[in-house]
């Protein structure tokens, strides 16, 4: 018998109505993989009881002929995101035990279209980092192995856990968030479709904040089209979060199948450095090749400020965060060390209660926004965003997408690159560009490496135009015939 | 009327600015949906955002922007139909977020202007050099347990307008007139109750002195959350004492923040300028600028009441009433309204008189607002009628003023139970007369030998004989002719 968790999201769909299996089984199979899988470390939070409970329901509502568009389909929650009744750390020991009375917007949404919870997923502290080897729970292991290197690999970061999961056949989909390419990033790593929508798409309330400007929820999925449906799911105005937009949700799934005839696809030199990896370069041509097969005008364009986006980002998000942060105190909720006095408790629960890195953005944030220092970063890391901005903003003009390299290079060793904070940061230098600019972008893989690991490729399309995102999207993916993963037996 | 500080070395003149914090009229608070309402139990108006949940996040009040806005217009200042919520960063027990929202450098109304009015009758104009918007903290309660502190945020996320004067008061007698006149215009607009006691409005004043002639600003000291007027002014006074004397004694000012204490009547150091905190203002970025347009004003505007300097004006030139006079009743608009009632169609100084004499004495005896008089301004109109129209005298309506105050009833009810009517009958008068001269011989031959005040004593028994209600002014005029036949 086929391994239930081998299907996409939308296969499964159309066999669950078809009664070819029952929702409850497609969640047990899940499980089951969890349980295999516990050494990759994908889940801070199973809930294998939550999922055989709603599994049961979709089943009960499939039977009444009333399935919500994500019917009985098992997902990954990112642990980010607040859910109700069960506990939701951020990745955090000052988060350890807290258990929200609240659900995220984006987590009910998908429980209303009647997806089945499998867990919380691993992710870095707080969503900061790029191979989420700052997870208070342990790192998360890539169900990818390199030909030359025994090691495990990361699986990329914030939204490792989610890229893990849905890569080794643990989650049909996860959410991810993306602030700096946290959606983007880990899914190049582990060969999977994650999409960040444009900043305004998503809405932000009951997700934990780290930087309230950047940060957007998306979903991360083994194919172009389920990351339609789930997207489509996942959006829509939330007049709770003020920076929720106030604009109708298309049907993306509808827009797939249009291929790129006619379509302008941009080519930024910025992104094409000296000492671009080989095979990442190699790869993009490739995908420049694809796009003029499938009928589109390659356009050479410049997006002049590239080199200025990754200091930009590290005084805006650090800053934002460090303020963001300031509610985790030990006063009302989640871990506490008591002190001799108010000041001593918020110093000795802070320091036990936040990670090295975490820590680090607390201070460089706190740093840029002091007085004396506000002007010469944070003001004027405003204005650099606003030219950022203006780069795409002229760029669309000329062209309908943009094409370029996920990460500038495929996943590493877990035990590499963890004394180099610097190093670590460039992992995001093509997704962070779009991330200042709220514009929306995607990962789709596109073939793998000579050491056999994924690489991806970004779209980038103007802000609100997610459907040509996954127009040109499909066209990678069709083209690429991307190598998963096994299933495992 | 200057305020002078006569020093050992000259003469000193006081320059205060004040900040005060007041709480906006709303049912809600200003980015949650619980309850503002004063008076719940510890932690009962605390919603998830007011407890600064994780992933929570602000949504704006837009009840408290109309507000904010309507404070505005009746300061004539200038609306910023695009201000920018920041977050002023500092860590405190009962403060859920880490950072209160508030506005720093584009705030919701800009410069202003507010009048004072002085004692002699007199105006001066103090500048407003902004409003703006910003929710309030919970509150520590220390006195509860001797080791810990409990935390009540049910005014955490309380809307408060922080209304911030330019440093143009000159004694401790202004700024407590500004801060009645502040509190007077709040409550016309109907946008804070002004209330000190349960601290919807709160005053921060920043003091400093100098030499009187000098023109630049010395180091200032801010004096933190004075909760009532009178406190305010003596604050300022003692504060103005100490730099005097700090100068004098060759010392200087340190700015800082300092505290005041009414039991001791002294202020003493609460945060040093080496302790004061960097708030690292920045924009909200869960909060969009907030953005109206010249429609959004107007329409506020069409809704302003007349306020008090406006109703003060017509009163004087419409009720002939000093300005003394039109300034204390149009200091609340209930008085004001009332005194219009009572004035309408009548001697509006007779009205005034009634008013801010009779009717505020027996309200400040009672400790009750106009708004629960026992005596409505209608029927304290129709007592006014019967003094015009010499059914009662002066002291026959005063009588009967308090009989209505007792009972309730209006005056035509009074004066008939009571059998009230002043006695204009010549006849009934004369014979009363005619009994009294008749009866007091000695005294008629002082009064013809030129002992003229004798009259009153000879009003007064006719008064008397007549139980009060014969019209004074005929009973004199009767008396002079038979006694000087």
């Amino acid at each position: 018998m086929t391994n239930l968790t081998s299907f996409t999201i939308a296969d499964a769909r159309d066999k669950l109505a078809k009664k070819e299996f029952t929702a409850l089984e497609l969640t047990n199979a899940h499980i089951a993989a969890m349980e295999k899988a516990k050494a990759l470390n994908a889940f801070i939070t199973p809930t294998p009881d939550i999922a055989r409970a709603r599994a049961k329901e979709s089943d009960a509502r499939l039977q009444a002929g009333k399935a919500g568009a994500l019917e009985g389909i098992p997902l990954g929650i990112k642990d980010l995101f607040c859910t109700e009744g069960v506990q939701t750390t951020a990745a955090s020991h000052i988060l350890e035990g807290f258990v929200p009375q609240y659900e995220s917007t984006v987590s009910q949404k998908l429980r209303d279209a009647g997806s089945v919870m499998l867990g919380k997923l691993n992710l870095d502290e707080f969503a900061m980092g790029s191979s989420n080897q700052t997870s208070y729970f342990g790192p998360v292991k890539s169900p990818w192995k390199a030909k030359s290197l025994a090691d495990d690999l990361v699986p990329g970061g914030s939204s490792g856990g989610s890229a893990a999961a849905v890569s080794g056949y643990l989650a049909m989909g996860a959410t991810g968030t993306d602030t700096g390419g946290s959606i983007r990033q880990p899914a190049a790593f582990c060969g999977i479709v994650g999409v960040k929508p444009t900043y305004g798409r998503c809405s932000r309330w009951g997700v934990v904040a780290f930087a309230s400007s950047l940060d957007q929820a998306g979903p991360m999925t083994r194919t172009v089209r389920d990351a339609a449906i789930m997207l489509k799911v996942m959006c829509g105005h939330d007049a709770k979060d003020s920076t929720s937009a106030l604009l109708p949700v298309p049907d993306f799934e509808a827009a797939l199948g249009k291929g790129v005839k006619g379509l302008r696809i941009g080519i930024p030199k910025e992104y094409r450095p000296d000492g671009l990896n080989g095979e990442v370069a190699a790869l993009w041509d490739k995908g420049i090749q694809w796009m003029k097969d499938a009928g589109a005008t390659i356009v050479d364009i410049s997006l002049p400020h590239t080199s200025s986006a990754l200091p930009t980002y590290y005084i805006v998000a650090p800053a934002e965060a460090s303020s963001n942060l300031a509610r985790y105190d030990g006063v009302r909720y989640g871990q506490r060390v008591e002190g001799k006095s108010l000041d001593e408790m918020y110093g000795k629960t802070r320091a036990a209660g936040f990670g090295t890195e975490v820590k680090r953005r607390i201070l460089i944030g706190t740093y840029v926004l002091s007085a004396g220092y506000y002007d010469a970063y944070y003001l004027k890391a405003q204005k650099v965003r606003a030219l950022i901005a203006k780069d795409f903003t002229d760029a669309f003009e000329k062209v309908d997408a943009i094409l370029t390299p996920t990460a500038p290079t495929a996943a590493f060793g877990l035990n590499d690159k963890q004394d180099d904070p610097v190093a670590m940061y460039l992992n995001d230098v093509f997704t962070v560009p779009a991330s200042l600019a709220g514009i929306p972008g995607a990962s789709v893989p596109a073939g793998l490496n000579s050491d056999g690991l994924p690489l991806g490729l970004q779209v980038l399309t103007k802000r609100w135009d997610e459907e040509t995102l996954f127009r040109v999207c499909q066209v990678i993916e069709d083209a690429a015939q991307f190598p998963f993963l096994k299933v495992p037996a | 009327m200057s305020y002078i500080i006569k020093g050992e070395t000259g003469d000193w003149e006081v320059v205060i600015g004040l900040e005060v914090h007041a709480q906006v009229i709303s049912k809600s608070k200003l980015f949650s949906g619980a309850s503002a309402e004063f008076g719940a139990s510890p932690n009962e108006h605390v919603s998830f955002i007011d407890a600064g949940m994780p992933g929570m996040l602000p949504v704006i009040n837009e009840r408290c922007v109309e507000q904010a806005v309507r404070t505005g217009l009746g300061l004539k200042a200038k609306i910023n139909q695009r201000s920018v919520f920041a977050r002023k960063n500092y860590f405190y027990a009962d403060m859920p977020q880490g950072y209160q929202i508030s506005q720093y450098d584009q705030p919701i109304v800009g410069e202003g202007t507010l009048i004072l009015d002085m004692p002699d009758g007199a105006t001066r104009a103090i500048g407003i050099e902004r409003l703006h918007l910003e929710q309030d903290a919970g509150k520590s309660v220390h006195d509860l347990s001797p080791t810990k502190t409990m935390i009540d945020l049910n005014r955490s996320g309380v809307p408060l307008m922080e209304i911030v004067s330019k440093p143009d008061l000159r004694s401790p007698e202004e700024a407590g007139l500004y801060l009645k006149k502040l509190r007077s215009i709040l409550r016309y607009l109907g946008t804070c109750d002004g209330n000190m006691e349960e601290g919807s409005m709160r005053c921060d004043a920043n003091v400093s002195v100098r030499p009187v002639g000098s023109t630049d600003l010395r180091t200032r000291c801010e004096i933190k959350n004075v909760n009532s007027v009178r406190f305010v002014m003596m604050a300022i006074e003692h504060e103005a004492m100490r730099h005097v004397d700090v100068y004098e004694s060759g010392g200087k000012i340190d700015q800082e923040t300092r505290l005041y204490d009414s039991n001791k009547n002294e202020t003493r150091t609460m945060r040093s300028k080496e302790m004061a905190h960097d708030y690292r203002y920045f924009p909200d970025p869960d909060l969009l600028p907030l953005e109206f347009d010249d429609a959004f004003v107007a329409k506020i505007k069409s809704t302003l009441p007349e306020l008090p300097d406006d109703k003060k004006a017509r009163f004087i030139s419409a009720y002939g009433l000093s300005a003394y006079d039109a300034g204390v009743l149009v200091a609340e608009q209930d008085n004001a309204l009332y005194f219009e009632e009572v004035a309408n169609g009548r001697d509006a100084k007779l009205a005034n008189n009634w008013v801010t004499s009779n009717l505020f004495g027996v309200l400040n005896a009672r400790n009750v607002p106009i708004t629960e008089s026992p005596v409505s301004a209608k029927n304290l109109g129709r007592l006014l009628d019967l003094i015009a129209d010499n059914t009662l005298s002066t002291r026959l309506a005063k009588e009967a003023f308090e009989i209505m105050v007792e009972t309730g009833k209006d005056a035509d009810t009074v004066v008939t139970e009571r059998g009230m009517k002043q006695i204009t009958d010549t006849g009934a008068i004369d014979a009363a007369i005619d009994q009294i001269i008749a009866a007091n011989a000695d005294k008629v031959e002082q009064y013809r030998a030129g002992k003229v005040q004798l009259i009153g004593w000879f009003t007064g028994q006719v008064m008397k004989a007549t139980q009060g209600q014969a019209a004074p002014a005929l009973c004199q005029e009767l008396l002079k002719k038979k006694l000087e036949v």
